[in-house]
């Protein structure tokens, strides 16, 4: 890992104490992951300087913004950070076009790498130019306000749950531009958000934040595959793999993916054979049987091995599998491990209803 | 239409009216913007000092500057001391007395504006790399302004309006202090009502302009900032 942020701040927060200590990669999209009121918003704000704990340490790429034993401390305005809060906070008395030049004016001219054109272009925003924060919906603000970041020509990028206010229509209309901009920009992006579906989408990097700890972080595809965090007892519980496109099916409308541990029969897939794609496998949509099932609509069955097992609540549990390498995890009831004798070690074959591509 | 001392009075009426509400936007604005952030504990105490001229009656608050700015009291000593000279029946004391009179009225609803303004605008402005004072002028000005509009509305009317503290610290010199509330006070006591009438009416037609002007730039800026 390329660790090129260093942080640890102490906060007192009304009901607990934030106290975490990091390293995060200095590219790519790093999620702060938890509940709401875990404290990863105020995580955030201390690491823009909108917080100021007694104890604080924050190191970006060489640079010092933040120690609280040297008695030093970066404001804001110096950092040349780009933010993003929940619900836009666009200023009211200007246009888009003033409100998205804002920090671009500010910025130093040897600073100035992005361009309004680009920016407008990046996020569909020209339509928009000539009006009033008021004038525009709930996407469309967080559009302007992830706009008016980027224009900051910011070193880092704070995104405080950007969609977090939207209903779901909006959602789908940011995701989108979320996904462009991390393909589109080397700018290290921090990303708290509460949604699994969001942090899947957007990040690739994870800090799993509970009541103002730090309780486990590391690359998004290997946190996804431990059974023993919180995530792996939610809803959303599944693996992340990674994939490549072999040949399409136009009659029945499939496409043929492999991976490490086989080959994946999934819906058609609009890019090329070859291409490089990101699956999701959803715990609840794999299930196990011990031997080669006979003629059954499911057209995804792999030969697995158990390699560990955790229970939780309403007689449930959660399995993890290796296919060929590669961790998928598998939710199943507790009886059916009774009835199955599984155990670590255990030879099954893994039945998966369906697949998700990501990008 | 009106005599030389008429005039004169209204000249110095306006004169007041105007430095008075200049040097209270000066001061003011720092002040109200301190009362609408600050967190200060005791701050109460300071707000209910600013509001004190709303209820207390102007001839209290003339009497006591009089006697603090007369020969003998301490702001009076301490002048002379500095080598001036009493400010007591002078313009600059009646400033003096119209900034105190007036305070409350330039003051709480500069504050008023100050607080309504959402604090995360500030926060993301700083993350947008403006300084403290650049975020006042390009944020809380703009923001504020109706804010401002009625706080030198209400402070210059009420400098024009002002009777009892001139009454007690500006006394009646024409030419000097005698302002146009006190000329028309004059002019009944003399029973010549037709001189009341022109000042009182010429007051009442400048006093209902400047409301109607300033009632009409907020109606045009709530237009102009439409809503869905």
């Amino acid at each position: 890992m390329n660790a090129n942020i260093h942080l640890h701040f102490s906060l007192a927060l009304s009901g607990f104490d934030l106290d975490v200590a990091a390293e995060i990669p200095g590219q790519g999209v790093t999620a702060l992951f938890g509940r709401s009121g875990s404290g990863k918003t105020s995580l955030l704000r201390c690491i823009a300087g909108l917080e100021r704990p007694t104890h604080a340490y924050l190191r970006i790429n060489g640079v010092l913004w933040h120690d609280s034993v040297q008695h030093l401390f970066v404001p804001p305005q110096q950092r040349g950070i780009g933010y993003v809060f929940q619900e836009g906070v666009l200023f009211p008395h200007l246009r888009v076009r003033d409100n998205l030049l804002y920090g671009f004016r500010r910025t130093p001219g040897a600073e100035q790498v992005e361009s309004l054109q680009r920016v407008v272009d990046l996020l569909g925003l020209q339509t928009l130019l000539q009006r009033y924060p008021v004038q525009l919906s709930g996407g469309e603000k967080q559009r302007v306000a992830i706009g008016r970041a980027l224009l900051n020509n910011p070193r880092l990028l704070l995104m405080d749950e950007p969609m977090a206010s939207l209903d779901r229509s909006h959602k789908k209309e940011i995701i989108p531009y979320l996904e462009c901009l991390h393909r589109s920009t080397s700018i290290p992006i921090i990303y708290v958000t509460h949604d699994p579906d969001e942090l899947i989408r957007v990040s690739d990097y994870l800090l799993l934040i509970e009541a103002g700890r730090l309780i486990a972080q590391g690359p998004l595809e290997q946190m996804l595959a431990r059974i023993d965090l919180p995530i792996a007892r939610g809803d959303d519980a599944g693996a992340l793999v990674s994939a490549t496109v072999l040949e399409h099916d136009e009659q029945f409308h499939l496409s043929r993916v492999g991976f490490a541990g086989g080959e994946l029969t999934v819906s058609a897939i609009d890019q090329p054979p070859g291409s490089e794609i990101r699956i999701r496998i959803q715990a609840k949509d794999v299930s196990l049987a011990l031997e080669a099932p006979g003629p059954t609509s499911i057209m995804n069955i792999l030969p697995a091995r158990v390699v560990e097992m955790q229970a939780h609540g309403r007689g449930r549990m959660v399995v993890r599998l290796d296919v060929g390498g590669v961790p998928v995890l598998a939710r199943i009831t507790q009886k059916s491990q009774q009835r199955l004798a599984l155990h670590p070690g255990s030879q099954v074959y893994a039945q998966i209803k369906s697949v998700a591509l990501l990008t | 239409m009106l005599t030389d001392s008429d005039l004169s009075a209204l000249l110095i009426t306006l004169q007041l009216a105007a430095l008075t509400t200049l040097i209270l936007l000066l001061l003011g604005t720092p002040f109200a913007w301190w009362l609408a952030r600050s967190r200060w504990r005791f701050k109460y105490l300071l707000e209910a000092v600013v509001a004190l001229p709303l209820v207390l009656p102007p001839t209290v608050l003339g009497f006591y500057l009089l006697v603090a700015l007369g020969p003998q009291g301490p702001i009076g000593v301490l002048l002379q001391a500095l080598g001036g000279q009493s400010i007591a029946f002078t313009f600059t004391g009646l400033v003096i007395g119209s900034v105190c009179y007036s305070l409350p009225f330039v003051v709480q609803p500069l504050q008023n504006a100050f607080a309504a303004i959402d604090q995360r605008l500030l926060e993301a402005a700083a993350t947008l790399r403006a300084a403290p004072l650049d975020r006042f002028f390009s944020l809380v000005v703009p923001l504020a302004k109706p804010g401002f509009l009625t706080a030198a509305t209400l402070g210059f009317a009420h400098t024009v309006g002002e009777f009892g503290v001139v009454l007690m610290i500006g006394g009646n010199i024409p030419g000097e202090t005698r302002v146009l509330s006190i000329a028309i006070y004059d002019h009944v006591e003399s029973l010549q009502y037709g001189q009341a009438h022109r000042l009182s009416a010429a007051l009442l037609l400048f006093s209902f302009l400047v409301l109607f002007l300033v009632y009409r730039m907020n109606q045009r800026r709530r237009e102009q900032t439409p809503h869905r």
